[in-house]
């Protein structure tokens, strides 16, 4: 990266800006991380799970009998079993009701069915084979076109008179009559129907639980793969009130030590882990359920699967005057994606993108299906990744339309740098950007103009070659009190830093880490605030019993919320140094001046009491009538989001006689306001860059007519290698957030919400001349291979 | 249930353990052995996070029987570290920010190291297809080229010390 | 993924390990490499009662070229394959093959025999095999009997061995002057089984004629096939892409492919006439730099 950085502190100290290696890293290049499989307790079983072959299905019988034959098994539990509870059905995030175990009807192919208690991994295993189950199979509904229709069986029949339809919510965003009019005025109208696949976050560590039960002390502990350990605790205590169990939440901690990437998935609660507290609850003996990647990739939360209808309207001369987009969301049996409250289809909303609306109305409806549940869980804040692929391939099918560039195009249309803070027309405030500035940077980097030269001598001689341009801009941080909330929880984040009397810190976040690298940057924040180096400081997560509380780690939030919440935190420490150093130098607080990591006195650069005298002082020589110690603690709650922003340039090559695409160039500038660790932010691009090329060539989870799930194993569900994988061309422009304590913005998942469009522009950049408007990702070979043949190319 | 003895050799010290011949090596590393750096990501031998060396040779340890090892060498990710002095891959992994989650990183290190043997100055390409047996979900595989780079660079110098310096007094 | 319940044998010789598999038929089944059968295992898709894993029965790994053969071993790894002197100087077909199977680690322990007794019908070697005319060594305890891989390879995951037999080796036939062969692969993404595979084999005589040549097809039938109507259409012809891609129509006309995640019907058998077309391109090319 080449963009300059000016850091105030020096490379000892740490702060922002300095590219400092991860402090976590030592334990897991030596294969020391500490993963939820590794978390055996004395005594433990195992849990494993039956699943239904069937997406739709009565059931009519399980036996155990067989199952209960087999060595240590120990019990096989039903839905039958948690109705005596009231366990068989718990709360999803967003609000709707989501089974634990059915008692009559499964809903998707691999619904949990049955759990099997044993005392070995291998035995569980065994005793699921045998156990037998009678299904009778009900009419599948796929299609959530065909859900919506009147013929439709209904699916949930569970949630009263009112409510017998496959509709879950209508939620709509903007101006329906401007938009209307705009688009009937305009002199450019043009229409697309853009789907967005359903797909999986695939970390490369599953979910999994150990769930303690202590019944003497009466003490729940939850070792469990989570990336927000407090929201899990306060729901597991609602749900236990709810069944009537003395699980009360101060005797609840959720510990997650190390996670092996999240990106979404490991935020809901799962029947499994569920199965596990309820099985420990009932044997008084710790539970352990860890996920084979086939339930993972067959029952856990996917993202996506978004059907949209956008139209747009320009002048002739290519302004954009208006945005209209209708969109059919399939959840699958149940809403259960992790969006707050108020935004059901999440912040699709941002739709209008980087550009100069004037009018937009956005509408979407939720619609149930027979698949698993879910929603937003593929490194995506809230449905952006939706919004900024159908905004993306709008302008350029536009710009192609009119026969404008894409990036001149672009460029036309921008909001421009003197616009912010800018005001969309569905109810946005973006906080910061320059968005000319990063697309020109991008043009520059990857030599735009002379790749449209080769691309127009390559078309001469019949070669198939595209560039792809994609200007996102994305909305992170969630969220200010007033409008955002999970179950009811604001979202809110928090830090506690206490400094010990030698000068060693230790700090602890509400969120937490699954490799974001939260143990480094957090401590540099702390590092830049106070002078203290990086490495006598320490970062705790993910204990609820010791941390304070927090809404977790997902939609790029944690620098954006707890980011800001440590520097205030470290702020509060920092003024009531000034009181102790005051009194240490004897002077008045107001004389003093703070520089590096030391109160000085104004004037007198030679009078000064550093960070670490100062924290001695707190415990050994505080003044009277001031509290010992040097602690603080802040919950931030953000007075808007953050909108990150960049542009993105994909430069394709296609092979006429397979279809198939190549990935030969991929320049990304990224704009995530000032940045912590450089090395950090460029690693978040280089993996969101990759999980941005696996939905736009490779992954999707489809399903037959059936609802049998067809990539449900990575045979099948295609994560890139490094093979496919491009080397990633990064560049930065820095524009701080106005309004974030230290100007950060969030960079997690900037680069899969941008890449997917840059990569699909690309493509149909390359087929433009053949009449090609739009291919919806995954572009896969026989996607290519079809138009060419219909067009007689291949 | 019957049980079958195996011995083995892991990270130099000899083992042994009486277990199902169905037992999976990885889990005979894992549960039995106490050895949790080697992981298991997927079922169907894809994911290569579960990567050892067996008899010198790279091997996915989900994909083989404890009893099929029963008689080999077997070398993890705790057996690379020397003490205290890392493994120059490993080293370079932590250099190059080549790990983020660390999951798949003892099998990705474990592949390495087993290509570098065979191939100690690979081209990027190289190195992309030499761990494409490997998926990481977090660093996009920018940092782990950079990484096995490194450590190319490290083993071979320090490999060809000598060489260079006869190289010097010859030039002398 | 747990494996049910099994047991494991590991015979000190091959008469040993025919002695199980009689003694034992119908529950012991043979474990090489184990990266096709032990997922398969895991999945409880394959649930066999014995194992019979050939790791220390000596002799089956070795790969030599005799007066008129290229012996492969059964237990000889698609590394071992792809690193051989032998091949890597003098038949790069088999080297696109060894390389292109699996992922590393695969071609560490996968196994040509293996792979070609399991006959997955996606599987690489088979299409080469076949496009080689090259025979299956398979032994019994009543002797050893010699099947050409055309009448080898039955149905999916069926073969011409009887259960009561190891695979022991393969026989190409001598790559002679003028004989060129490839194989081309195309795949969802690097290690995955073949959407379509391609094994073309070309003997180009003095004056520039097409004068022998065998086609090889995975991944597009129930089991793979040799393109007899394509070898046909080459037979006496002028190598070139107007034989070539006669050819390839006529291989895509034999394949029977199904319509499923790697693609529809129409799609597969085009990339049948394509892949055929790009392995005769490469294959000729080696087949005049090779005098033998």
């Amino acid at each position: 990266m080449t963009t300059e950085l000016h850091p105030q502190t020096t490379p000892e100290v740490g702060g922002m800006g300095h590219s400092v290696k991860r402090k976590e890293d030592p334990r897991f290049i030596q294969g020391k991380g500490e993963y939820i499989e590794d978390v055996n307790l004395p005594g433990q079983l195992w849990l494993d799970i039956v699943r239904s072959p069937y997406a739709h299905a009565k059931i009519k019988s399980i036996d155990a009998t067989e199952a209960l034959k087999i060595p240590g098994v120990a019990a096989v539990v039903t839905g039958k079993d948690l109705e005596g509870y009231k366990l068989h059905w718990m709360p999803t995030l967003a609000g709707d009701m989501q089974m634990v175990l059915p008692v009559d009807t499964v809903m998707y192919q691999s619904q949990e069915v049955a759990a099997v208690i044993a005392t070995s991994r291998y035995a569980a295993a065994d005793g699921v084979a045998a156990v037998e189950v009678d299904y009778e199979p009900l009419p599948v509904v796929v299609d959530p076109k065909k859900a919506l229709q009147p013929d439709a069986p209904v699916l949930r029949t569970d949630r009263g008179p009112d409510k017998q339809t496959n509709h879950i919510w209508h939620w709509e965003s903007g101006d329906a009559a401007a938009a209307d009019e705009a688009l009937a005025n305009a002199d450019v109208r043009i229409a697309e129907d853009i789907y967005i696949p359903r797909i999986h976050v695939a970390s490369i560590e599953t979910c999994g639980i150990v769930a303690d039960w202590n019944p003497i002390r009466q003490q729940l502990t939850m070792h469990l793969t989570t990336q927000a350990p407090h929201a899990i605790r306060t729901v597991v205590a609602l749900v236990a009130a709810g069944a009537g169990l003395p699980i009360y939440e101060h005797n609840i901690r959720v510990k997650t030590h190390d996670i092996g990437g999240g990106f979404g998935g490991k935020v809901p609660v799962y029947p499994g882990y569920v199965l596990a507290v309820a099985a420990s609850f009932l044997t008084g003996k710790p539970v352990k359920w860890i996920e084979d990647r086939s339930e993972n990739l067959q029952a856990d939360s996917f993202a996506r699967d978004y059907h949209i209808h956008a139209e747009m309207g320009a002048t002739k001369d290519g302004k954009i005057q208006a945005l209209k987009v209708r969109t059919i969301a399939d959840h699958g049996y149940t809403d259960a994606a992790a969006d707050p409250s108020k935004f059901p289809a999440g912040l699709f909303n941002v739709i209008t993108g980087s550009y100069d609306f004037p009018n937009a109305f956005v509408e979407v409806d939720g619609v149930y299906t027979n698949k698993p549940p879910g929603g937003v869980a593929y490194r995506c804040s809230f449905r952006v990744t939706e919004a900024v692929h159908a905004i993306e391939r709008m302008v350029d099918i536009l710009a192609h339309d009119i026969g404008k560039d894409p990036a001149q195009l672009r460029m036309e249309n921008f909001i421009q740098p003197e616009q912010f803070p800018y005001h969309t027309p569905t109810g946005w405030e973006y906080d910061s950007g320059d968005y000319p500035k990063a697309l020109q940077k991008a043009l520059d980097l990857i030599g735009y103009d002379e790749l449209r030269k080769e691309q127009a001598e390559k078309r001469a001689r019949g070669e198939l070659m595209g560039i792809g341009i994609s200007s996102f801009t994305e909305i992170v941080g969630a969220g200010p009190s007033h409008d955002f909330d999970i179950l009811g929880l604001k979202m809110f984040d928090s830090c506690e830093i206490r400094v010990h009397p030698t000068g060693k810190v230790l700090a602890r976040l509400g969120v937490q880490s699954q490799g974001q690298g939260h143990e480094t940057t957090f401590a540099q924040i702390i590092a830049e605030e106070l002078g203290f180096p990086v490495a006598d400081i320490k970062i705790e997560e993910g204990d609820t019993d010791t941390a304070p509380y927090g809404l977790g780690t997902y939609a790029s939030r944690s620098t954006p919320v707890a980011g800001a919440a440590t520097a205030i935190a470290a702020r509060k420490i920092k003024e009531k140094a000034r009181l102790l150093a005051a009194h240490l130098l004897e002077a008045s607080p107001d004389d003093l001046e703070w520089t590096n990591g030391r109160w000085s006195v104004k004037g007198s650069p030679d009078r000064f009491k550093t960070i670490q005298e100062i924290a001695f002082a707190a415990y050994t020589n505080h003044p009277q009538g001031m509290e010992a110690g040097l602690e603080a603690v802040d919950y931030y709650d953000p007075p808007n989001l953050t909108f990150p922003f960049g542009s993105y340039i994909a430069v394709v090559d296609i092979d006429k006689g397979t279809g198939e695409v190549t990935v030969r160039r991929f320049v990304a500038v990224d704009d995530c306001g000032n940045i912590i660790n450089p090395m950090i932010v460029d690693g978040q691009i280089h993996g969101g860059l990759t999980m941005g090329l696996a939905p736009a060539l490779y992954e999707q989870i489809t399903y037959d007519e059936l609802g049998n799930n067809l990539a449900g194993t990575f045979m099948d569900y295609l994560l890139p290698t490094a093979v496919e994988t491009p080397a990633w061309e990064l560049e930065k422009t820095i524009t701080p957030s106005p309004h974030h304590p230290i100007g950060a913005k969030g960079v997690g998942e900037s680069a899969t919400v941008g890449a997917p469009p840059a990569i699909a522009n690309a493509v149909v950049d390359a087929l433009w001349h053949l009449g090609v408007r739009n291919i919806d990702i995954p572009i896969t070979p026989p996607k290519v291979w079809r138009i060419l043949h219909d067009k007689g190319i291949s | 249930m019957t049980t079958q003895h195996v011995s083995l050799t892991v990270n130099g010290q000899p083992m042994e353990a009486d277990v199902e011949p169905r037992l999976l090596l990885v889990h005979l590393l894992r549960d039995v052995f106490g050895l949790t750096g080697t992981h298991v990501g997927c079922d169907t031998s894809n994911c290569g996070a579960c990567t050892v060396h067996v008899d010198g040779r790279s091997a996915k340890s989900c994909t083989v029987l404890a009893v099929q090892a029963s008689g080999s060498e077997i070398r993890t990710i705790e057996g690379m570290a020397d003490g205290a002095t890392l493994h120059p891959l490993q080293q370079a992994f932590w250099d190059q920010h080549g790990l983020q989650c660390g999951f798949c990183t003892p099998g990705m290190i474990m592949q390495s190291a087993w290509l570098l043997e065979q191939n100690p100055h690979p081209t990027d390409d190289e190195v992309r297809e030499g761990i494409s047996g490997n998926l990481c979900r977090c660093t996009g595989y920018v940092n782990i080229v950079k990484a096995v780079q490194q450590a190319a660079g490290q083993l071979s110098a320090s490999e060809s010390a000598p060489v260079a310096a006869a190289a010097t007094v010859d030039a002398s | 993924m747990i494996p049910a319940q099994l047991d494991y044998v590991r015979p000190a010789s091959l008469d040993e390990a025919l002695r199980i598999l009689v003694d034992r038929e119908g529950e012991a089944k043979l474990l090489s490499g184990g990266y096709s059968l032990i997922p398969l295992i895991k999945l409880r898709l394959a649930q066999p009662a014995l194992l019979v894993d050939l790791q220390s029965v000596p002799g089956l790994d070795a790969i030599a070229e005799t007066d008129d053969a290229l012996v492969i071993g059964a237990r000889a790894t698609h590394r071992d394959i792809h690193e051989s002197a032998v091949i890597r100087d003098r038949y790069p077909g088999i080297v696109d093959v060894a390389g292109g199977i699996g992922d590393p680690q695969v071609r560490n322990w996968g196994t040509i025999g293996g792979s070609v007794a399991h006959a997955d019908p996606a599987s690489d070697w088979p299409a080469f095999l076949l496009a080689a005319n090259a025979t299956i060594v398979c032994r019994g305890q009543g002797g050893e009997r010699e099947v050409p891989a055309r009448h080898f390879f039955v149905d999916t995951f069926t073969t011409a061995i009887e259960p009561t037999e190891v695979l022991t080796g393969i026989r190409i036939p001598r790559r002679a002057a003028g004989v060129g062969g490839a194989y081309q692969k195309l795949e969802r993404k690097v290690g995955d089984f073949a959407t379509a595979g391609v094994a073309a084999i070309v003997r180009i005589d003095a004056g520039g004629t097409i004068v022998g040549s065998g086609i090889g097809v995975t991944g597009v039938s129930a089991s793979p096939y040799a393109a007899v109507d394509a070898e046909s259409a080459l037979a006496g012809k002028r190598p070139g892409d107007d034989a070539f891609r006669a050819a390839g129509q006529a291989a895509a006309a034999m394949s029977q492919p199904v319509s499923d995640v790697r693609g529809p019907v129409d799609y597969k058998r085009a990339m049948v006439a394509e892949l055929t077309v790009r392995a005769l391109r490469r294959a000729t090319e080696r087949a005049l730099a090779f005098n033998g």
